[in-house]
């Protein structure tokens, strides 16, 4: 059925509710803004939620050199529009070693340019709660998270060891070196996701919709090539297709589908016949139990 | 209220076929990815999103599905039948309105069906479905179906339970879940889909008006209060009051980013100006005036203990309700339910699992309402103060007003004064250690110094204390926690009188030493760690309790079947090994001039 506005207003709250928790117990609270759409949807609320005043939280975006360029300018143009300051991290020591996702295949890739990325930042600048946009609907695993999900001092998640989280009440309550990672989105689906992208008139970087776009086929997935540094095998050709993606990430690794959903409606029409789930082009996900171990490592 | 939306809980016992009816939902309602089906084995590999629960075929942790059919949205949770793991179910139930209890039709009801029922009631949730699955093993009987349907009748009527629709279902092969069922004819009811499209998802509040501040919202002369209202509604022009503060204000504005409200109704999250500008902070309570919550600082409450540790009455936790956090003892455990027999038995502490009916007692007057009246600012949770983890849920029966109807006696000679005679200041000297470890002695002797020194003393020692005050405590966990709160008050007494009192007990758990630093910080408090190694103590056995604890004579000994937990900071650490008594007895007296306890 469509998401109707009651629903959208419910989600909406609920979200609000768990930000202001978050500013409210928290000493040093950060939101990961990873540009895609759910994060973007994230800073829509935050904004709402702190009316008249701005969000009492740092924004922290981690950069692992190989995003499409349309959202690195995306990022930026936001930013500026928002007057919101931007902390951006880069694993200095991996783009040093010359970590890519090419060079060094996605487990290697994702590992040291997110998930170490993302702790040292964590560490570097002493936030004790990171705030995510990532939904239990995205992924199995996530369908088990906390809406305050605890992270040990080394920054992991130990799924059998939760917190039970009762009604409203979010448990933020730290021992030292232990930090929260706030998921005000967790209740809401891709569907509420782009109804509420409609109802608010959020920005999202122009990738979701279709165009015309060089793609070439890789691994069962459409790459599209983004710059010099992905390098076309011998049998490789790009071809001028409709495509869009579903999700945003790094770019190798971002696999497009064919579609000619060039607004939000017709996204959201879209999804609504849609037979394949909401992360299928990420080769990031795939192998065994793969976002559950990253998650457990400290993956977002 | 938001009708279009029902959020459900799914509870069952292990292999009940709870996930593969879930999965059926999810097909039949056919909003599973063709890619993620392809990847699970059968239709309760759709749920399970850990890996352990993929290789022992089991949920462990609850996990969240989100479906739609063209007639509604749901959100189930999915909660595990296995008996540890009876906290995430609590946990789902919390937000749910429906449960959905299934039942193997082969093995009947169970002893957790009981337990899952219990937990539903006490959670507030009145609408029950009870799934009869499995019926295609029970050869789609009708009697079978009618055997359990009038089991569960009984059973629900105990524990309050009026509203339950029974249905029969196969949920491997859906008969009864979207498709009414060919191979039962004798049942003319709805499909589970249909009665869960149907009915209608919650009572309409018609409460009165609850906000709890979450946040001060200041910005730029601005000064609101941002909560989510947590019952009924609000207009621009209401008489509040803001609790537990009592003062009275009307409310000005309701403000959004979109702009002014003319009204705000449960579940939006807003921000409220008031006409005038009262004092309000995190933690208050903006209600209507014409009809308050309840404000105590003890009521009744059910409890599930969520703990991997004994809850022990007398140990003081973290109390969150509403947006308020304060310390809280349980002060009298009432009873504690057995699930297998359904009835109420005395208990001393409640265990992992436990349910059970408690009075608490907390270092302030919050303001509340029952849980029967408002879920939001009737439940609480209880949170561990060293580990911080959550450890108890509850949700409020009733106020007890006995604090509120002994109103406390001011007098004019006060402690400074009864202090001022004797010429020192109170303090407390702890002592904590191993039995045998040379706490008695090193007392002793401070003692004595103190009274060559012209100072009044008293010396509170375990083993005499448990002559007289405390003779009727034992040595469990829960009546060490007791034997502790006694002692504690009673020194708090005599540091009242004026005195310099000596505590010499083993108090082995830190939570107690705590609350005793807490409950005598107005005086001069020194935790002294009498640190002996427990081989030492072993050796020396004074009183030859650790022989008998090794044969086994003595139960609950400490340092060998029952923990000491070592200081973290104290005031003094004494290393017994590397002093003699009468260098203990001068560090002892030095820190207490250092603290200005005498000259």
């Amino acid at each position: 059925m469509p998401v109707s506005n009651s629903h959208l207003q419910a989600l909406e709250a609920e979200a609000i509710h768990a930000l202001r928790e978050a500013a409210a117990v928290f000493r040093k609270p950060v939101i990961l803004y990873s540009i895609g759409k759910d994060s973007s949807v994230l800073l829509h609320l935050a904004l709402k939620a702190f009316y008249p005043a701005k969000p009492p939280f740092a924004l922290l975006h981690v950069d692992t050199t190989w995003k499409f360029r349309e959202m690195i300018a995306f990022r930026d143009r936001r930013m500026k529009e928002l007057g919101l300051p931007l902390t951006v991290h880069v694993n200095q020591d991996g783009l040093a070693r010359g970590i890519g996702p090419l060079s060094h295949g996605a487990a290697v890739h994702t590992d040291i340019m997110k998930t170490e990325a993302l702790k040292q930042a964590l560490d570097l600048h002493g936030f004790d709660a990171a705030i995510g946009g990532a939904r239990r609907d995205e992924e199995p695993s996530r369908a088990k998270e906390r809406i305050f999900s605890l992270r040990s001092a080394s920054h992991c998640w130990d799924p059998r060891g939760q917190r039970p989280e009762l009604w409203r009440l979010y448990n933020g309550r730290l021992n030292p070196g232990e930090s929260i990672r706030v998921f005000p989105l967790s209740n809401w689906t891709e569907l509420d996701i782009w109804t509420y992208i409609a109802r608010e008139k959020i920005p999202v970087v122009p990738l979701y919709f279709a165009a015309g776009r060089m793609v070439v086929q890789r691994n069962g997935m459409l790459i599209l090539r983004d710059d010099e540094r992905l390098t076309l095998l011998p049998k490789e050709l790009p071809e001028l297709l409709w495509v869009r993606f579903r999700t945003l990430g790094c770019y190798p690794l971002t696999g497009a589908i064919e579609s000619r959903a060039d607004t939000v409606a017709a996204i959201i029409d879209e999804l609504g016949r849609s037979r394949t789930s909401e992360r299928q082009g990420r080769a990031i996900d795939h192998g065994e139990s793969s976002m559950e171990r990253k998650k457990v490592e400290g993956y977002f | 209220m938001n009708e279009d939306l029902l959020r459900f809980i799914a509870c069952g016992s292990v292999d009940d076929g709870k996930s593969t009816l879930i999965g059926r939902l999810l097909v039949d309602a056919d909003v599973v990815p063709d890619d993620r089906r392809a990847a699970a084995p059968d239709l309760a590999g759709l749920l399970d999103g850990l890996q352990a629960e993929r290789e022992q075929g089991i949920t462990i942790d609850v996990g969240y599905r989100y479906f739609s059919t063209p007639r509604r949205r749901f959100i189930v949770a999915d909660t595990p039948g296995h008996e540890q793991y009876t906290r995430n179910m609590a946990t789902g139930a919390s937000t749910a309105d429906l449960a959905v209890i299934l039942v193997d039709a082969t093995k009947g009801l169970l002893p957790q069906t009981l337990r899952h029922s219990a937990i539903v009631a006490l959670m507030g949730i009145r609408r029950i479905v009870l799934a009869v699955n499995k019926m295609d093993l029970a050869g789609y009987r009708e009697d079978r179906f009618a055997a359990i349907v009038d089991g569960y009748a009984t059973m629900a009527g105990e524990l309050g339970l009026s509203d339950v629709t029974a249905i029969p279902v196969s949920a491997l092969h859906g008969d009864n879940v979207m498709r009414s069922s060919a191979a039962m004819p004798w049942y003319r009811g709805p499909t589970l889909l249909g009665h869960l499209e149907t009915v209608p998802a919650a009572p309409a509040s018609d409460l009165p008006f609850r906000l709890a501040v979450q946040w001060i919202n200041r910005d730029a002369g601005f000064r609101g209060y941002a909560g989510t209202v947590l019952g009924g509604s609000v207009r621009p022009g209401d008489e509040v009051v803001v609790l537990p503060s009592g003062v009275r204000a009307q409310v000005a504005r309701i403000v959004t980013y979109e702009g002014d409200l003319d009204r705000a109704t449960a579940g939006q999250a807003v921000t409220l100006t008031l006409d005038p500008e009262v004092d309000v902070g995190r933690g208050d309570v903006i209600a209507a005036a014409g009809a308050p919550p309840h404000l105590s600082d003890q009521f009744a409450a059910h409890i599930v203990w969520l703990g991997d540790a004994p809850m022990l009455p007398g140990r003081p936790y973290l109390l969150r309700l509403g947006t308020a956090t304060t310390t809280a003892m349980v002060s009298g455990l009432k009873h504690r339910l057995d699930i297998a027999s359904g009835s109420q038995r005395p208990a001393k502490q409640l265990e992992p699992n436990d349910i059970g009916l408690a009075n608490l007692s907390l270092d302030r007057a919050l303001p509340f309402d029952t849980y029967d009246d408002n879920r939001e600012t009737g439940g609480f949770i209880l949170i561990d103060r060293l580990s911080n983890a959550t450890v108890g849920a509850g949700m409020i029966r009733f106020p007890l007003r006995r604090a509120a109807n002994l109103a406390w006696q001011d007098f004019t000679v006060d402690k400074t004064a009864r202090a001022a005679i004797k010429g020192h200041r109170p303090a407390v000297l702890w002592f904590t250690g191993l039995s045998g470890a040379g706490k008695s002695a090193i007392a002793d002797g401070v003692e004595k110094r103190l009274t060559a020194l012209g100072h009044h003393t008293y010396l509170l020692d375990g083993d005499n204390v448990r002559h007289g005050l405390n003779r009727d405590l034992g040595f469990t966990d829960a009546d060490r926690v007791e034997n502790i709160r006694r002692v504690i008050e009673t020194a708090h007494l005599m540091a009242d009188a004026g005195l310099i009192v000596l505590v010499s007990f083993i108090s082995p758990f830190r939570a107690e030493r705590r609350l005793a630093r807490e409950r005598l910080a107005d005086d001069a408090f020194l935790e002294i760690f009498v640190d002996t190694p427990i081989e030492v103590c072993e050796r020396r056995d004074p009183k030859g309790l650790y022989h008998k604890a090794r044969v086994g004579e003595l139960r609950n000994f400490t340092g060998i079947d029952s923990a000491y937990e070592p200081p973290e900071a104290p005031d003094l650490h004494l290393r017994t090994l590397e002093m003699t008594i009468d260098d203990e007895v001068e560090r002892i007296i030095e820190a207490l001039q250092r603290r200005g306890v005498f000259d």
